[in-house]
């Protein structure tokens, strides 16, 4: 199963985003990495890599982002990572995980992860 | 430049910025999420913690090993833009314990090149690259016209100084600050304030030099 990392400024944010992800897919292999060590605000390199390794296999690892600093020090982390079978996805972030999350049980591929993921960004939620 | 004086330089923004510390905070709430001046802060104070395991080494090693313990320390996106621009500066420094003026300039161009480069910005975005490029510019004409390292990096900083003043006059298209549209006008830029801050502390360490 593809892993799935949740890196937000918030710790709170990013473990109630895995929660609602594994609402619909318990079994989904979903990491959070959200918040410094301290628990404050921000996003912590260390935190991102280890959530990363938790959720690894060769199925890859997709690592879906809050904003700003969470998008560069992700960026920073897979550079120094360099394997292909990790990367970020641009979506929104609770839609995002929770059909991450679904499609991973699914046993969908990386690649297949990141066009279904593309997809949701233009969901509507008012209008069909 | 040698060794020495880059590890003054570093002491002393690290220095400038505790002290600036709540300043830098401040203009950051006001537009931004308010936490630019604490994470910058916390990252230099690490790396003086870390310094002395480095401090031997050559000038790329050292502003490469600072850019790494700023991104992992910082917290907010100062980290990753400041991280890379050192860690960027140190691949041009590799291995060298003096820098010609040429090379001091050609190490801030790679670092402000890196900001570009991690932040997707461009100069006009209301970002710290309105304090870096036009402080980089002037460096670089002020030695082209055969200018002294502190003659040319007081212009660098003169620059600079215009470039904090004209982001209260634009709005911000990046950053968190971009969320508020105009309400982003008249405020200078904490980034670009911080970034000034660092220049102005390296020229004062090259005149007390």
């Amino acid at each position: 199963m593809v892993g799935i990392v949740i890196v937000s400024h918030s710790q709170k944010l990013a473990e109630g985003v895995v929660e609602l992800a594994k609402m619909m897919a318990s079994n989904a292999p979903v990491a959070a990495a959200g918040g410094l060590d301290d628990g404050n605000l921000g996003t912590s390199y260390e935190k991102i890599s280890a959530a990363i390794e938790s959720v690894y296999s060769d199925d890859g690892v997709a690592i879906l982002m809050d904003m700003g600093s969470a998008v560069m020090t992700t960026e920073m982390v897979l550079e120094d990572l360099e394997r292909d079978n990790v990367k970020m996805l641009d979506c929104p972030l609770v839609e995002g995980a929770v059909l991450a999350a679904v499609e991973s049980v699914g046993g969908i591929s990386l690649d297949d992860l990141a066009k279904r993921v593309d997809e949701v960004r233009n969901v509507k939620k008012l209008d069909a | 430049m040698d060794t020495k004086q880059i590890i003054a330089i570093i002491e002393a923004v690290a220095k400038k910025i505790e002290a600036e510390k709540d300043f830098l905070t401040q203009l950051d709430n006001e537009i931004g999420d308010g936490d630019h001046g604490i994470n910058l802060a916390r990252g230099f104070k690490s790396v003086m913690e870390k310094l002395p395991t480095f401090a031997d080494k050559d000038i790329g090693a050292i502003l490469k090993a600072v850019g790494m313990e700023l991104v992992s320390t910082v917290g907010g996106a100062s980290g990753p833009l400041y991280g890379t621009a050192f860690m960027k500066a140190g691949n041009v420094c590799k291995g060298k314990n003096s820098l010609t003026d040429a090379e001091f300039a050609a190490a801030l161009d790679a670092a402000i090149n890196g900001v570009k480069m991690r932040g997707k910005a461009v100069e006009g975005e209301k970002t710290m690259l309105d304090a870096l490029c036009p402080a980089y510019k002037a460096l670089k004409d002020g030695l082209d016209a055969g200018k002294s390292l502190t003659e040319a990096l007081t212009d660098g900083v003169n620059a600079a100084q215009a470039g904090v003043e004209f982001t209260k006059t634009i709005i911000a298209t990046k950053g968190r600050a971009s969320y508020l549209k105009e309400r982003s006008l008249g405020h200078q830029d904490p980034g670009a304030t911080s970034s000034l801050f660092m220049l102005q502390t390296a020229l004062e360490v090259l005149r007390g030099a």
